[in-house]
């Protein structure tokens, strides 16, 4: 397990301050989630971790140790990235057995026949989807093919970039239940970033807000549950997340 | 035995590598032959790959025999397609002329397609002073009128089928680099292209494993869109004595002796003509469906 | 009686050459109300609204015992006579506005022509009514940004200019097809809002497709869901909380909760007799 610490990351694009000064402790197998609304630049944040950002300032460290803009290739047997949208996130013309065995090949792993059928059963997908192709399969399969993906470099760390918010709510149940498993079981680290409040709060210990870059408010999910925020925009956020859940307590 | 390889290759779940590979070929096959046009202009194209390789066979006289007495004789039962200039048999020529053609068709799309695929899924993929490049030369290429440029560089090296094939190929190139860079553009900053770069391979890797495939329909589609093209443009540099020497029968090269005759004996230039118009509706039509196959945008 | 759809099927042909239905055999009946219609994707929501303005694609089959628009037969108007209901007496709203608005003409132009159209009058007149219903849409400054193009403004934005857009003809109906799923939280709420209130206002129904419950049941009067082609359930949405179908309850239970933490989601099982219904 690691830990991992973000210290006053900045992130510009072409002049314009996408991310202001964010700073945030994830402990090891911690869970952190982070809300907002789109440009927010919470996406940002998730990409600039992953390395898929190379243009960041501030300090960004996995484990104690301090990463770079470039990654080395180590890293990515680390830390892996699930994707928001299931049907963007596969190669369409590859099969499952494909799109999984990339990662394995690139690092030289052995026993990949072996690898790849534990992933698919880490996700519980049955071996028969191994040789399909992404558009074969429902849009719950894919998610769960693009988190194998993820799992098949035994990272300690998983970021997840909206993985339910293209799913069906039925769907979207499934998943954060396999994600909550997985946590457990491969003793993860997870950062999670999501527009949705009620998903963050059952994923996350700990939850922080953006709004127009800054990272406004760090608040435990328990304190969030109960209502103890102090940032304006957290308590509006939180409203509206309530007012839909339980049109009583809220009225319009 | 059929049903049981069809069974095979329509099952929902392959269960190897290279049944799912076959199985997609197989759609793939299933949806072209749904495509009437399609159909047709692949049975033509494979009637002259046939024609190419049967030659010897299909052939009723030398082609380079001639006989000076039955000079531009017209349609015959001995000479079906009647003689040229020289007393050569039109049909036999046509024949082994398919042969120099296609060949030369082939050649060229051998060494342009790749060119161009590798120049612009590079430009495309690294962007920057390297899109930049590679897109400027491109654009010298393009600025030049196809047969001109190809003109200049049979008439650099020496006139032949070799130089006629290296000179088509490096005037037909920029089209398809400007094509793969546009596929590429459209999928590098996907997410399933991201993944692969979380994946820590090298950028190469990326390009010519994960990027290229998926522009290689596009390109398919438009290398049989140009091979009338190609073969009209050797056939143009046959016709201006640039191609293919005599007395090798290329069918450009057989319009271009003709053209003295066109008037008083139409059937020396007709033949040669029709087999190149037919060969490249051929290939239209198979571009044409081959692009709805591969790139089903509707579905 | 606004809307009236008796035992609508839609079907698709296959490549085999059979027919797969889509929608299958749904009722449906409005009034000056606003009705959502919920389901998840593929369970033929939005074919259902698209049929009762003859906006399926040509392929698509379309068969039912009655499909009426204020005693309009659908089934036997022609596509003049459509044009007479769609966008003059019924709106249309979609879910991703930068889709629908044209990208090279100001939103002012865009509004004006939508007014023009349907009551004509001078092009002075239609500028100053397309500013009239872009303030009546909450635009704060609807001079300025009657002038800016599409790309210009933020979704929330777009969606109320084309809510603007639809409200010109003064329609009797409005159907929304995941009006706000393209949009952030706050914007959503306010955007609903809006629908809301200008339903009210003018007496309109409303058809609200969506696949948010919640959100559905929060701003409809009565609540449709629907499975795999079929209406499942119709209920008032003051009873979403009794709910009987297990589909319905399945959906509602197997949402992560702000208030009421648990530590696994409920999963929905589907059962294969929901279908028989």
């Amino acid at each position: 397990m690691i830990d991992i610490d973000v210290e006053n990351l900045r992130i510009a694009f072409s002049g314009r301050e996408a991310v202001k000064a964010v700073s945030f402790h994830v402990p090891a197998g911690g869970s952190f989630g982070i809300v907002g609304e789109s440009g927010s630049g919470k996406s940002t944040v998730l990409r600039a971790l992953a390395g898929l950002n190379q243009h960041w300032e501030g300090r960004i460290s996995f484990g104690g140790k301090p990463v770079g803009a470039k990654r080395d290739r180590a890293f990515f047997r680390q830390a892996q990235m699930v994707f928001q949208d299931p049907y963007g996130s596969l190669h369409p013309r590859q099969t499952v057995d494909r799109i999984l065995s990339e990662l394995p090949l690139v690092h030289g792993m052995g026993r990949i026949d072996d690898r790849i059928a534990r992933a698919l059963d880490d996700v519980a997908l049955p071996q028969s989807v191994r040789f399909r192709f992404p558009h074969q399969l429902s849009g719950g399969q894919r998610q769960r093919v693009a988190i194998a993906r993820a799992l098949i470099a035994e990272p300690q760390v998983l970021l997840l970039d909206e993985p339910t918010s293209a799913l069906d709510v039925s769907v979207q149940a499934e998943i954060l239940n396999l994600l909550v498993a997985l946590r457990r079981e491969h003793n993860l680290t997870y950062i999670m970033v999501s527009h949705d409040l009620a998903v963050v709060a059952h994923m996350c210990a700990e939850v922080g807000v953006m709004q127009n870059g800054e990272m406004v408010e760090q608040v435990s999910t328990e304190k969030l549950r109960r209502g103890a925020v102090s940032h304006p925009h957290t308590r509006e956020l939180r409203a509206l997340s309530v007012e839909l859940e339980e049109p009583e307590e809220l009225p319009l | 035995m059929f049903a049981r390889l069809s069974n095979w290759l329509l099952d929902e779940a392959p269960s190897s590598r290279r049944q799912a590979n076959w199985a997609n070929r197989y759609r793939i096959w299933l949806a072209l032959k749904h495509n009437p046009l399609g159909m047709m202009g692949l049975v033509i194209v494979l009637l002259f790959v046939f024609m190419a390789v049967a030659a010897p066979l299909l052939a009723t006289h030398n082609p380079a025999a001639q006989n000076l007495d039955l000079r531009l004789a017209p349609p015959s039962a001995e000479y079906w397609l009647g003689t040229d200039e020289l007393g050569r048999d039109i049909y036999s020529r046509i024949i082994y002329g398919s042969r120099v053609t296609l060949g030369m068709v082939v050649s060229v799309v051998i060494i342009v397609a790749p060119i161009g695929l590798a120049i612009g899924a590079i430009a495309g993929f690294f962007g920057g002073i390297v899109d930049k490049a590679l897109m400027r030369i491109t654009d010298v290429f393009l600025a030049f009128p196809r047969l001109i440029l190809a003109l200049a560089f049979v008439a650099a090296l020496t006139p032949g089928i070799e130089s006629a094939i290296l000179a088509i190929a490096l005037t037909a190139w920029p089209p398809y680099a400007r094509l793969a860079r546009a596929d590429t553009l459209t999928v590098r900053n996907s997410d399933f292209i991201a993944a692969y770069r979380l994946t820590g391979g090298s950028n190469w890797r990326i390009v010519f494993r994960h990027i290229a495939p998926l522009c290689m329909p596009n390109m398919i589609v438009r290398v049989t869109l140009d091979m009338s093209s190609i073969i009209i443009t050797a056939a143009s540099l046959g016709f201006l004595g640039m191609g293919a020497q005599p007395p090798s029968p290329e069918w450009g090269a057989m319009i271009a002796t003709a053209k003295r005759f066109i008037f008083d004996q139409w059937w020396v230039a007709a033949a040669p003509g029709a087999a190149i118009f037919i060969v490249s509706l051929a290939f239209n039509f198979l571009g044409d469906a081959l692009h709805d196959v591969l790139d089903p945008k509707g579905d | 009686m606004l809307v009236n759809i008796e035992n609508l099927r839609i079907g698709f042909p296959t490549r085999t050459g059979g027919l797969s239905e889509a929608v299958k055999g749904v009722s449906l009946h409005l009034g000056q109300e606003k009705l959502g219609i919920v389901g998840e994707s593929g369970s033929g929501k939005s074919l259902t609204a698209r049929a009762l303005l003859k906006l399926l694609p040509p392929q698509a089959q379309v068969t039912a015992d009655a499909i009426s628009f204020d005693g309009i037969d659908i089934l036997a108007a022609s596509e003049r006579g459509m044009r007479q209901i769609r966008g003059k007496r019924a709106g249309f709203i979609l879910q991703d506005p930068k889709y629908s608005l044209n990208p090279v003409k100001t939103i002012g132009s865009q509004v004006a022509e939508s007014w023009r159209f349907h009551k004509g009058g001078s092009r002075h007149e239609a500028r100053e009514a397309a500013i009239d219903l872009l303030d009546k849409v909450q635009i704060r400054n609807p001079r300025e940004v009657s002038k800016s193009y599409p790309h210009e403004v933020s979704g929330g934005m777009g969606q109320r200019v084309m809510i603007a857009m639809m409200l010109a003809p003064d329609p009797e109906l409005l159907i929304a097809d995941e009006p706000t799923s393209a949009l952030d939280a706050t914007v959503q709420a306010e955007i609903m809002r809006l629908i809301d209130e200008l339903v009210s206002e003018r007496g309109m129904g409303l058809i609200l497709i969506s696949h948010d419950l919640p959100l559905v049941s929060h701003f409809c009067d009565r609540v449709a869901v629907m499975y795999a082609g079929h209406i499942v359930e119709e209920l008032q949405a003051s009873e979403l909380a009794h709910a009987k179908h297990p589909y319905t309850r399945g959906l509602l239970n197997c949402m992560p909760s702000l208030i009421h933490p648990r530590d696994e989601l409920p999963v929905l099982k589907r059962d294969p007799e929901w279908l028989k219904s």
